[in-house]
């Protein structure tokens, strides 16, 4: 029987090592993997490296970094109120994120998955915003929160209501965030109300049938069968909510530049000032590490809080 | 008697919900295209029109303000620009992408895993955080004010995500077809090309699609990177017009919808492939 063990054979001079199969094969993984490790190993990993460094330093970013300070930049940056102010907001687009925006996703993402004449142009339009950038989002909503009625259409409606004013929505430090907000709203809910629809789209439509030939109704069904379905794409939309909103940078420096007096400041305006406009790069580098610090140790507890988590794309 | 009257139940039920849905979905329709109207109708009246009506129709539309900014060399030049970096950004993370994930999908080698976890590292390492860093080390390579600067830096960012969903995809395809393809004496690089990317075409378009997104709408690495206005991309020439003229509502509403319009077209066109990126990204992975 000459023929049969042929094949195995064959694959055997494959994986066999020292061959010139396996000299061919380690000739490929190497330069299939050079320019994604290169790219990755200088524009990513280097600077993590470097910004651990200078944080050390007072340096102004002009010629070599000498003023060593040890970890002066950290404590100084822990008793800064703009500091603490950024976490602040940060908290409060995460809270803000979680119970108005993610739900009224959900809400929507139910309505459209469902066999709805018109549900493809629906997801269209509201998936729209995600995809204009964020510059325009961010002048959009300038001019729609001018504080003139006579040019912001938002104070325009509100002068049409007897006993409402105009409000300088964006210099007042009580209204800053919640107008940035909906600006934030405006242009992400399409997104995680895609995801939902995904999900839901994955839902084989027997169970839910099943839930009402048992006499559940649509609330039931919803609750009890629907949402626990997908708690895994609500695990990953909830973490790419949170990781965004401590993040937010081009929005709010456009619209308020983190103002008015640091009361819109997030981590990424606090940083941005700091390295690109004040070029105290040590201290700016400083606060890039305890944001990253931040992020990292929110997804550590998250993903071991609600186990393992299917993936999350660099969004 | 009973079956007409349940029926009648039925379709009062059916219909009362359905619709309270479509109003609900109304509103929100409203509430998210009013702002873009308000924009396009800005951007068609003159400098006097909105002064005195900033939220009527603008009948008849004046195209004045648009034509004044097509007609400036600088918008074709902002386009430009945008497009190259798009183009060279698209591309590049296409080719690395893909070589990296069909590594990671289908060959085997000592520490891997280990090559695999830093890539996923870069997942918690986003370029909102890393800016100043990577400002750091463009400027070492004399990278600043260059619009390869921009190029490398948002490849090198769109690397861990999208070898994820690469890879994802790559290790569905069955193995029998690889051994299959060995046994023919392909090699691993014949492999990959002939079969392999033919298979992957629609994760390749996803890729590309979200990527190409991801590109044209940055503004914090051009930002950082480019100093002269000759350089500038679109987000950043859009943000720089809007504080020049930040006073003239209407001429700004007209750029900024002008620069609206490109990736309103490729969302239109490129729609399935943007949603199934997005969601393969952060579903999948």
């Amino acid at each position: 029987m000459p023929t049969v063990p042929a094949i195995p054979d064959i694959l055997k001079l494959k994986r066999g090592s020292g061959s010139p199969r396996r000299l061919q094969e380690n000739l490929t993984i190497v330069l299939f993997l050079l320019p994604a490790l290169v790219l990755f190993l200088i524009f990513v990993i280097y600077p993590i490296s470097q910004s651990i460094y200078y944080s050390l330093f007072n340096w102004k970013g002009f010629g070599p970094a000498v003023d060593f300070i040890g970890l002066d930049n950290f404590k100084n940056i822990l008793t800064d109120k703009a500091f603490l102010m950024a976490l602040k907001n940060g908290l409060f687009i995460i809270g803000f994120s979680l119970v108005f925006q993610l739900p009224l996703s959900m809400l929507l993402a139910v309505m459209v998955a469902r066999e709805l004449p018109g549900r493809a142009l629906f997801r269209t339009i509201f998936f729209m915003p995600y995809v204009l950038s964020e510059v325009i989002t961010a002048i959009i909503w300038l001019f729609l929160f001018n504080p003139d009625p006579e040019r912001g259409l938002i104070n325009a409606i509100l002068a049409l209501f007897p006993g409402a004013e105009a409000q300088p929505w964006l210099s007042n430090p009580d209204t800053v965030m919640l107008a940035i907000f909906a600006a934030l709203t405006w242009k992400y809910f399409g997104f995680h109300m895609l995801l939902y629809l995904t999900g839901l789209q994955n839902i084989p439509s027997e169970i839910e049938e099943a839930g009402r030939m048992d006499g559940a109704n649509s609330f039931q069904n919803f609750f009890y069968i629907t949402l626990p379905l997908l708690s895994s794409t609500i695990r990953t939309s909830v973490y790419i909510s949170v990781l965004g909103s401590l993040q937010q940078f081009i929005l709010i420096w456009i619209m308020t530049k983190g103002g008015p007096v640091n009361a819109s400041e997030t981590l990424a305006t606090y940083m941005y000032r700091f390295g690109f406009v004040r070029f105290q790069l040590g201290y700016g580098s400083a606060v890039a590490i305890y944001m990253f610090l931040i992020c990292l140790t929110f997804s550590l507890i998250y993903l071991r809080l609600t186990r393992r988590p299917d993936h999350l794309s660099g969004l | 008697m009973t079956i007409t009257n349940s029926k009648t139940n039925w379709s009062v039920r059916k219909t009362l919900p359905r619709f309270f849905q479509y109003l609900l979905l109304s509103v929100v329709v409203i509430l998210v295209l009013t702002p873009v109207v308000m924009l396009v109708f800005a951007g068609l009246k003159t400098r006097g029109e909105f002064i005195t009506q900033p939220y009527s129709v603008p009948i008849p539309p004046r195209w004045d303000n648009l034509i004044n900014i097509l007609r400036e060399p600088t918008f074709w030049q902002m386009l430009r620009n945008s497009l190259l970096v798009m183009l060279a950004t698209t591309g590049g993370v296409v080719i690395v992408c893909s070589l990296a994930a069909f590594v990671f999908a289908r060959m085997e080698f000592r520490a891997k895993g280990l090559a695999f976890n830093l890539f996923t590292l870069g997942l918690m390492f986003p370029i909102n955080i890393a800016i100043l860093p990577v400002y750091f080390v463009l400027r070492q390579m004399d990278l600043i004010d260059n619009l390869w600067g921009v190029i490398f830096v948002q490849t090198a960012f769109q690397l861990s995500g999208n070898i994820l969903i690469l890879r994802g995809f790559f290790a569905s395809i069955p193995a029998e077809l690889q051994d299959a393809a060995y046994i023919d004496g392909c090699t691993a690089f014949g492999f990959f090309w002939r079969i392999l990317l033919p298979l992957a075409r629609p994760a390749l378009a996803s890729v590309a699609a979200l990527t190409m997104i991801v590109s044209w709408n940055d503004l914090l690495v051009p930002l950082v990177v480019l100093n002269s206005d000759k350089l500038y991309t679109l987000p950043l020439g859009t943000m720089q017009f809007q504080g020049q003229y930040g006073a003239d509502l209407a001429r700004v509403s007209a750029f900024v919808a002008l620069s609206a319009i490109p990736t309103i077209i490729f969302y239109i066109l490129a729609e399935r492939q943007i949603v199934s990126g997005l969601t393969a990204g952060a579903v999948k992975g």
